[in-house]
């Protein structure tokens, strides 16, 4: 029970409370403590005029500022480009090996390369740029179009077997599909590739293959399955596979003939932004 | 308002349970409503050696507050020539010598540490020193008490001007007092911002209202507490809104000294005249000069209390009235609770200053100062970050090769340019590339702008044949100057699951 008595010491009211002998004296809160919950009150009451603050039945009030946070995020995209006008210009103005020498450029390109890379290529290419079966690597060092900063930079501004009239074309033939060869000689002829890379195969099978592979693939693939960049055609040789390395891969790739599409990023990108994203998968394939 | 027990026993002083503050404090409840108005304090002024030092630690720290952005450091290449500049948009916190990156806060934290164990030592010495003499709220509120005193006099003469009616002389005295407060406020919020920016260029900005957007906040909300906090809210600030009074209570024993009436020789008290003799009477002639003094409000004769910032001019105004009766000075002094006792029991007083407390705080404080020393003595001139690439961990090349990528992070925190060699120390046979860098072999060199980290990606490649397990241990040896780092990180290959 509250049990209200006077401080011997302060003169002031107890709270009536106890606890183990502990008393709590009453003061008065100061005054101005009260001063600062009204001001709260007015504090919000003003708010309510200036800021939106009421939902309605459609829509809410707008307040007399006005304020929005849409039109704040588009002030602030605006001046995110004048931020970037002056690095944006410089990225315009250099050449590709001069964006890749200069420490500051490269690290604005490495930037923004990333995040229109994360945006854009990574749907295919995957957010390390590794790529998936039928999407190339971009990390590795083997290229279908050539790896230098041009080429790179040409491949992304005109895509795959896009519909931009410059676009990189290239067309294997669909050698089973469209029966120019038979099952048997696309048996052997995978056996020659197999053998192409390094690995064991049935020897008789790319003895009988040989010819065949000289007068249908050596055009693209070159004579000694090496490939060749200029037709995008992918070096046989090498451990690196477009579709797969397993037998079944390859059979499935000479009877199809697949073929992949990029678009072209030309009208999608300003060409910093084109030259960005070149220097920044060029030099995370380690440069070539 | 919560009160600080009183440890003596109060009937022995003869002064009455209930003191008279509390009396006083009672009278200016109106019908003990729930919220109290805040009581006007008129402090008088007073003259002695308390207050003389009162002044002068104001005008020292003033003078430190305001002066310190002004002063000019030199500082190699484009670096900013100001001494003490807390650099936000750039992340530096410059001292004169001293650098800080923000990595380094922990120097900082040291820092309040510091200041925390300095103002427990002193507090368990010599009381509230801090609250009495260099806290930014008191060397502001007597700033403001004097010019208070310049426009509307000493004491008795403000009161008379607070309780006369409206005239034109005291609106003009009440204008002209807001307004210097006004312009001292303003001065106190403008130099704040110049501890923030280079102190030259931002006053121009300042002006030509060029400046940026939180440099006229601040100075705004500055402006604005010094004037409230200073002119109008003053002791009400310490009693309720400061949380030092509270702690000090964990500091303080009955060894520290604080100002302290001594009651042993003034009680009992009682107005006394010239011609009566001292026989059979305490000291105090009950003048109130102590009260009228306290900028607090509060009488001292009451003991050690919350409200007491240990400012001493109830010391220098007690002086003066025991000068004027002929009895000793310091019957209010820097005291202790237990000479005042001792003394009052009719023992020899005993200070001891040495105390385990005050040991500890010593030995805690001097160990931190070493610490901080060390570390900046120490500091490294060279930081060294590695990350590996996640996403790919490795890549396979044409040949079976496997390629790893790292960003290697490297801060220069010198103030020159330096020229690093960056070296690949791990499986032998590895080729480093780093775009837009000239490689040889496991090593590359990097220069890194003065005072500037640069961050460059460097894929380490590794024949077949070096291949000798799924995860080999490497690391990044970075050398330049005198400074070398070591950052370990790891080789993955995949090895183990080649084809």
């Amino acid at each position: 029970m509250a049990n209200r008595e006077t401080d011997e010491v302060t003169g002031v009211d107890t709270t009536g409370h106890e606890w183990d002998g502990i008393r709590e004296l009453d003061n008065p809160l100061p005054r101005w403590w009260l001063y600062m919950f009204w001001a709260g009150i007015a504090a919000a009451v003003v708010y309510w005029v200036l800021m939106p603050a009421w939902p309605g039945v459609s829509g809410y009030t707008r307040g007399v500022l006005s304020q929005s946070d849409r039109a704040d995020v588009a002030v602030a995209l605006k001046d995110l480009q004048t931020i970037r006008g002056a690095q944006a210009a410089k990225l315009k103005n250099a050449t590709l090996e001069q964006i890749e020498a200069d420490p500051e450029l490269q690290a604005y390109a490495q930037a923004v390369g990333q995040s229109v890379f994360g945006d854009n290529c990574a749907t295919c290419h995957g957010v390390g740029g590794v790529g998936a079966k039928g999407y190339a690597n971009l990390r590795d060092d083997v290229w279908l179009w050539g790896g230098s900063l041009e080429q790179i930079h040409h491949t992304i501004q005109v895509g795959i077997r896009s519909d931009n009239p410059q676009s990189r074309m290239s067309q294997m033939p669909a050698f089973g599909r469209d029966q120019m060869l038979t099952s048997a000689q696309i048996n052997d002829l995978t056996e020659y590739v197999v053998a192409l890379s390094g690995r064991t195969a049935d020897a008789a099978a790319v003895r009988r293959a040989a010819p065949i592979y000289q007068e249908q693939c050596s055009a693209c693939h070159a004579a000694d399955g090496t490939g060749d960049q200029a037709q995008g055609a992918p070096n046989l040789t090498d451990q690196e596979w477009l579709y797969g390395s397993a037998r079944a891969d390859i059979q499935g790739q000479i009877w199809n003939g697949r073929g992949g599409v990029m678009p072209s990023w030309q009208s999608r990108f300003d060409p910093e932004t084109l030259k960005a994203l070149a220097v920044y998968i060029h030099s995370n394939a380690g440069g070539q | 308002m919560t009160v600080v027990i009183d440890r003596t026993n109060a009937s022995k002083r003869g002064a009455g349970p209930v003191s008279a503050a509390a009396h006083a404090r009672k009278s200016a409840d109106p019908g003990g409503g729930l919220y109290k108005p805040r009581a006007p304090i008129y402090p008088k002024l007073v003259h002695g050696r308390w207050r003389a030092i009162k002044w002068a630690v104001m005008v020292v720290t003033l003078a430190i507050y305001y002066i310190t952005p002004w002063i000019r450091w030199d500082r190699p290449g484009n670096l900013p020539d100001q001494a003490v500049l807390v650099d936000f948009a750039g992340r530096r916190f410059y001292f004169f010598d001293i650098q800080l990156w923000p990595q380094e806060v922990h120097f900082i934290t040291g820092l309040l540490v510091l200041a925390a164990l300095a103002l427990f030592l002193v507090t368990a010495l010599f009381g509230r020193l801090w609250c009495g003499y260099t806290c930014p709220q008191t060397v502001w509120t007597d700033l403001f008490i004097y010019v208070e005193r310049l426009f509307e006099g000493d004491r008795n003469a403000r009161m008379r001007l607070d309780a006369a009616p409206w005239s034109f002389d005291k609106a003009w005295r009440k204008v002209g007092k807001h307004a210097v407060w006004l312009g001292i406020a303003f001065a106190t919020g403008g130099a704040w911002i110049f501890y923030f920016h280079d102190a030259p260029r931002l006053l121009h900005d300042f002006w030509t209202l060029q400046g940026p957007a939180t440099g006229y906040v601040f100075c705004a909300l500055l402006t604005f507490t010094t004037y409230v906090f200073a002119g109008t809210m003053r002791e009400q600030v310490c009693i309720y809104m400061c949380p030092w009074p509270r702690i000090q209570g964990a500091m303080l024993d009955t060894h520290s000294l604080q100002v302290t009436y001594r009651y042993d020789r003034g009680e009992p008290r009682g107005p006394h005249k010239k011609s009566q003799g001292w026989e059979g009477r305490g000291d105090c002639v009950d003048c109130h000069q102590c009260v009228t003094a306290c900028p607090m409000g509060i009488d001292i004769r009451n003991g050690p209390q919350l409200e007491c910032i240990n400012c001493g001019l109830c010391i220098d105004a007690c002086d003066e009235i025991m000068l004027k009766v002929e009895r000793p000075k310091g019957l209010i002094a820097y005291d202790t609770d237990a000479a005042v006792e001792a003394r009052a029991a009719g023992k020899p007083a005993i200070y001891r200053l040495i105390r385990p407390r005050t040991i500890f705080y010593a030995v805690a404080f001097a160990a931190v100062s070493c610490l901080m020393v060390w570390g900046l003595a120490t500091r490294p001139t060279l930081d060294l970050h590695v990350l590996r690439d996640r996403n790919p961990v490795f890549v396979r090349l044409h040949d079976g090769a496997v390629r790893n990528g790292y960003t290697v992070k490297i801060a220069n925190r010198t103030f020159y340019p330096q020229t690093y060699s960056v070296r690949f120390d791990g499986p032998a046979g590895v080729i480093l590339k780093t775009p837009g860098l000239e490689a040889a072999g496991d090593t590359v060199a990097v220069t890194v702008p003065a005072n500037e980290v640069r961050s460059v990606r460097v894929f380490a490649t590794l024949p077949p044949k070096a291949l000798t397990a799924a995860n080999l241990p490497a690391a990044f040896v970075v050398q330049g100057g005198k400074a070398e780092a070591r950052a370990k990180t790891t080789f993955l290959s995949g090895a183990a699951n080649a084809e």
